[in-house]
């Protein structure tokens, strides 16, 4: 971590702070964490879990969507937006090196990120707790929760980036930025669904649809919730593509995912000429 | 001495089309180059390739002896883009501190923005900036850490006239502690008292690079006089002197530098008829003109 690396970061921050970028991405996941916490509650007696766990189930689900949208926001316009300013070509005449220059970018939304995530998350967590109580398990998986968001959210601000680097204005980054979240989120899931359905549990469904799944880092953040907590699990009802892979296999997607993101970001503005 | 910024026959093609054509330029520490052209002419890009921001085709560029893009040339270098905007959130003091931590130089930020006159605007929004302001800012960032080579891509669009006057007294500053400048700009008429050289871009290809006198005598254009006669004796004068008529009381014309002072000599051998000459020296615009719009080969 180099000093102009945290000198770029600090002033990004600045910048999400002043236009109210930090406080936006935070309401909305408080807003969001709470009205699902508190209209998810209802199975709560029937399967014999605490409030917790039905709330970190529904936060999951809403994590999927909101995780990957939010980081795309923060980090679609954070080349273009210089060069459509005329700044960028000033910027990477300072001895800061591309790298640097990303690397400062990413650890200021990251964090911006991480503080929304905790907030939001914490704060419907910590309500569903208190009025319907909330086990070691639950906590543990609350906390997870919190953890691969930020995660599954680095993976979308490095494709932001991408996005941002191969754009000829903001305003084809932000279109491109939606394109991306469509296919993540809804449309390779849609894609892998109908497959399972045309194969009707043939060799496709038995041995490569979970792998198909965990390497989409959306699916791979919702595997990982859902296989590492039984009682998540029997809330999301989700358990049966989870089973069939080994235990890593979702981690390890969700951890290699950011840093590949960056290694392609780091590769499409490396070509950038201002 | 040796120079600070030395470009040897670059060549650059951007697609089939050439961009640059074999220029050759540099720049000693201290000397104030001015890079005239029109739009489309090569001297963003040339500009851009001394930054390292694009690649060149042949030829080499060297700043006080690094590659361009390089670290060491990047430390070396100050930059001040065409109409440059920043950040709209940030207030200039946090930019310009910015800046200042990227480059590695410990600086006087709010010392470096009274110097380009911003000292009221310390503390406010780039939003709420003119376009002027902008320019000022940008101008304040070229000043940061005594670099060895300046480059400003039309440092005075968006000034206003006041502002200009400021913006030279800064660049002959920046050249007495020893800083090669180099400005691109078609303002030609100001940039001819306050640049030490003139290089001129046509279509990529450099058509001219000398002193402003030594271009005058390489062109040869003509000294224009304009010789007014005594009232009601205009057709006296006219038939004398030869040269066209202008309006109903002067005639006009031209001469070669060498031959001004016989022309004048006799004009003024002609006694009353003559009450006024006026004499117009050749002007960088013609200058220019004969440069880059005729087609020379």
């Amino acid at each position: 971590m180099t000093p102009r690396a945290l000198a770029i970061a600090g002033s990004e921050l600045r910048i999400l702070r002043r236009n109210r970028w930090l406080f936006m991405a935070t309401l909305i996941m408080v807003l969001f964490a709470l009205a699902l916490t508190f209209a998810g509650s209802a199975p709560t007696g029937s399967l014999g879990v605490d409030m917790l766990t039905v709330s970190v189930a529904s936060m999951t689900t809403l994590s999927v969507y909101l995780a990957p949208l939010l980081a795309l926001m923060m980090s679609f316009d954070a080349i273009s937006g210089d060069r459509d300013r005329g700044s960028l070509s000033l910027l990477l005449s300072y001895p800061a090196g591309r790298g640097e220059i990303l690397l400062g970018k990413f650890l200021s939304h990251l964090a911006a990120l991480a503080f929304a995530m905790t907030v939001g998350f914490g704060t419907a967590g910590a309500l569903a707790a208190w009025s319907g109580g909330a086990g070691a398990d639950s906590l543990l998986a609350l906390g997870r929760l919190i953890a691969t968001s930020i995660l599954l959210g680095a993976v979308f601000l490095a494709l932001g980036y991408g996005v941002s680097s191969i754009s000829s204005s903001s305003t084809a980054a932000a279109g491109l930025s939606a394109a991306i979240w469509l296919i993540f989120v809804v449309l390779y899931d849609l894609g892998l669904l109908g497959a399972v359905v045309m194969d009707e549990g043939g060799f496709f469904t038995q041995s490569i649809f979970p792998w198909l799944m965990v390497a989409n880092p959306a699916d791979a953040f919702r595997v990982w919730n859902i296989a590492a907590s039984e009682t998540v699990a029997v809330t999301s009802g989700m358990t049966g593509a989870a089973s069939a892979l080994p235990a890593w296999a979702a981690p390890l997607s969700l951890l290699l995912w950011p840093v590949i993101g960056f290694a392609l970001a780091r590769l499409a503005f490396g070509r950038v000429e201002p | 001495m040796d120079n600070s910024l030395i470009i040897k026959s670059v060549n650059k093609f951007r697609g089939k089309t050439q961009v640059l054509e074999d220029i050759d330029l540099s720049v000693a520490p201290g000397e104030r180059l001015a890079l005239l052209g029109h739009n489309g002419a090569g001297k963003s890009t040339l500009i851009k390739s001394i930054l390292g921001l694009t690649p060149i085709h042949g030829g080499s560029i060297s700043i006080n002896g690094a590659a361009p893009g390089s670290a060491a040339a990047r430390k070396d270098t100050a930059f001040l883009p065409e109409a440059v905007s920043f950040h709209p959130a940030l207030t200039g003091r946090e930019q310009l501190s910015l800046f200042a931590n990227l480059s590695g130089a410990s600086a006087d930020v709010p010392a470096l923005l009274e110097r380009v006159g911003l000292a009221d605007a310390l503390d406010r929004r780039i939003g709420t900036y003119s376009k002027g302001m902008r320019q000022r800012l940008g101008l304040a960032q070229v000043l940061l850490g005594r670099p060895k080579v300046a480059l400003l891509d039309e440092p005075t669009s968006g000034l206003d006239p006041i502002s200009r006057q400021d913006l030279y007294a800064i660049i002959d500053e920046l050249a007495e502690q020893g800083t090669a400048v180099l400005i691109a700009s078609h303002a030609l008429t100001e940039v001819e008292a306050r640049t030490d050289r003139i290089a001129i871009l046509r279509k990529g290809v450099k058509v001219a690079d000398n002193t402003l006198a030594e271009l005058s005598s390489e062109a040869a254009l003509p000294t224009r006089l304009r010789i007014t006669a005594r009232a009601g004796e205009i057709e006296k004068l006219a038939q004398q002197v030869g040269g066209t008529r202008v309006n109903g009381a002067s005639v006009e014309l031209c001469c070669s530098a060498d031959q001004k002072m016989a022309e004048l000599r006799r004009i003024a051998a002609l006694g009353d008829v003559v009450v006024d000459i006026s004499m117009t020296p050749p002007r960088l615009e013609d200058l220019y003109r004969h440069f880059a719009k005729e087609n020379r080969q």
